[in-house]
């Protein structure tokens, strides 16, 4: 009952958050400056680990379906499989997934700090709602930089896909035939349906960082448990949020 | 009678002095009652230095009147205007020098002052950059702008906080334990700051404190929270041998390794 409790308080103060930035949208134009900055933290700086993981992930979706789909001689569809499994699912969930862990901790952990060392409470004081430069800024950069995490992400998972395709001996297929494999099976809807998701679970990732990072009471100790609490949270929404998007898509 | 009307040495801008009124305030955290029916009014333009033994909710009382924090009973009123309402913020500027500083730690020193004034518009760069230097020098800090709050002793951060506040324009200024963790030399320093901080800038000025030289020294009146409840409220003067045993102990405690204070605390 006190975790239901804490969940619907959790739920309510993010609504409200969300709320409150959104009265805040037409300042965004006088918030370049922190736009920019939140755009190069969400998307520059996480876009080598995405690079590094679709790769790989790419990879070994190619290695694994090569592996079982030589049984019944369906080889020449790996490119559609790679393909369509990254647009789909794969590129927006572990973008989603990779932003929560560097770039969610690292907003909880900020605004847990500000909260904690009363940086939040002097904004109150000097009439600058938080929620107008603490969390506007980040809703409209992840907004911006998800699709375009979430495109590379897919190129990189295909481009690491092909590459285990036309080296790897059990496999040996040619870049040429992988890559016309995953465009005659895959339709531009299914990348569309994919950048949604990216974008929604990453509005759902910022938000959750940021109404967990405001909502810190305590101390030194409690930014931790803030930054565990949001990371846990945005992964468990994530999954969560993926089965009903995906069936709200299809 | 209407408040005075006095200019900002800053801005030049028209600010009138603030009253507060604090009418039956109650605050309590679940069981435990942090202020009693606590009354009492500021005038436009005094300095009301509120003491009290730490936990006696001093601190608490001030986020009320900030509008940080939302009274159990009773309210308190600023010009007559529900201070936990939105629009008093917006209304009247309030400047709060928190006990720490609450310095913005990834902004510059110049930056932590320009803030206010940039999100509230209050002129061009150059506007702001006159007015964000002039409040660096009253505080003799116009070195210290390019560096960041992390880089400052503690005597700095809060004549930075003081500065900060400053930028404001305030008309009602709040002080947070202003002289705590600071030496004898910088405490009188920053005491005699808020003291020519009202005489120049005419506001009204709340200061949080344990500091006795610091009450007797700038308060134009005294006030004195003990378990929540206001036990003194008169001139400073009247501090100085006090009829009451319990302000008389608070206010000039002797040293005594048999005293019951610490007999009570043992128990």
């Amino acid at each position: 009952m006190k975790q239901l409790t804490h969940f619907l308080e959790g739920f309510g103060s993010a609504v409200q958050l969300l709320f409150q930035s959104a009265r805040f949208v037409g300042t965004l134009p006088r918030q370049r400056a922190r736009f920019i900055d939140q755009c190069y933290l969400i998307g520059y700086t996480t876009l080598p680990i995405v690079a590094i993981l679709c790769f790989f992930m790419g990879s070994v979706l190619a290695l694994q379906s090569g592996y079982s789909m030589e049984n019944f001689g369906a080889k020449q569809f790996i490119g559609s499989l790679v393909g369509l499994s990254f647009a789909r699912e794969l590129g927006p969930v572990i973008v989603a997934i990779l932003v929560a862990g560097r770039v969610g901790s690292a907003i909880t952990a900020e605004l847990a700090s500000m909260k904690v060392y009363q940086e939040v409470d002097a904004l109150v004081t000097m009439n600058i709602p938080p929620a107008r430069i603490l969390v506007l800024p980040r809703l409209a950069a992840v907004l911006v930089m998800m699709p375009v995490l979430a495109i590379i992400g897919n190129l990189i998972g295909w481009f690491g896909g092909a590459v285990v395709c036309k080296y790897v001996e059990s496999i040996a297929i040619e870049p040429e035939a992988y890559f016309s494999a995953l465009r005659r099976y895959m339709k531009f809807k299914d990348v569309g349906t994919g950048l949604m998701k990216a974008e929604i679970f990453g509005f759902v990732v910022v938000l959750i960082c940021c109404s967990i990072g405001l909502n810190t009471r305590g101390g030194p100790r409690e930014i931790g448990a803030s930054v565990t609490k949001a990371v846990v949270v945005s992964l468990i929404s994530i999954l969560v949020l993926d089965y009903f998007v995906t069936k709200a898509l299809m | 009678m209407n408040p005075p009307i006095h200019r900002n040495p800053i801005t030049a801008v028209e600010s009138p002095a603030v009253g507060v009124t604090i009418d039956g305030l109650t605050k309590n955290f679940g069981t435990f009652q942090a202020l009693k029916n606590v009354s009492f009014t500021v005038e436009p333009g005094e300095i009301f230095v509120l003491m009290g033994p730490s936990g006696s909710g001093k601190s608490v009382l001030l986020k009320h009147i900030v509008g940080l924090e939302a009274a159990t009973a009773g309210r308190v009123l600023i010009n007559g205007q529900d201070a936990t309402a939105e629009h008093t913020l917006e209304r009247i500027r309030i400047a709060l020098v928190f006990q720490a500083g609450a310095l913005f730690n990834s902004l510059s020193v110049y930056d932590n002052l320009a803030l206010y004034p940039r999100e509230h518009r209050f002129g061009d760069e150059a506007t702001i950059r006159d007015k964000v230097m002039r409040a660096l020098q009253i505080l003799s800090l116009e070195n210290s702008a390019r560096k960041f709050p992390s880089e400052l002793s503690g005597g700095m951060r809060k004549r930075v906080a003081i500065a900060r506040a400053l930028v404001m324009e305030p008309q009602l200024m709040l002080y947070d334990e202003p002289t705590s963790e600071l030496d004898p030399v910088m405490s009188a320093t920053i005491s005699e700051i808020i003291a020519t901080l009202k005489d120049e800038y005419h506001v009204t000025t709340i200061v949080v404190s344990h500091d006795r030289e610091l009450a007797l020294g700038i308060a134009d009146r005294v006030g004195i929270l003990m378990g929540g409840e206001l036990v003194f409220l008169g001139p400073p003067a009247s501090l100085r041998q006090p009829a009451d045993p319990l302000i008389a102990d608070f206010f000039h405690p002797r040293i005594d390794l048999k005293n019951p204070r610490f007999k009570t605390l043992e128990t």
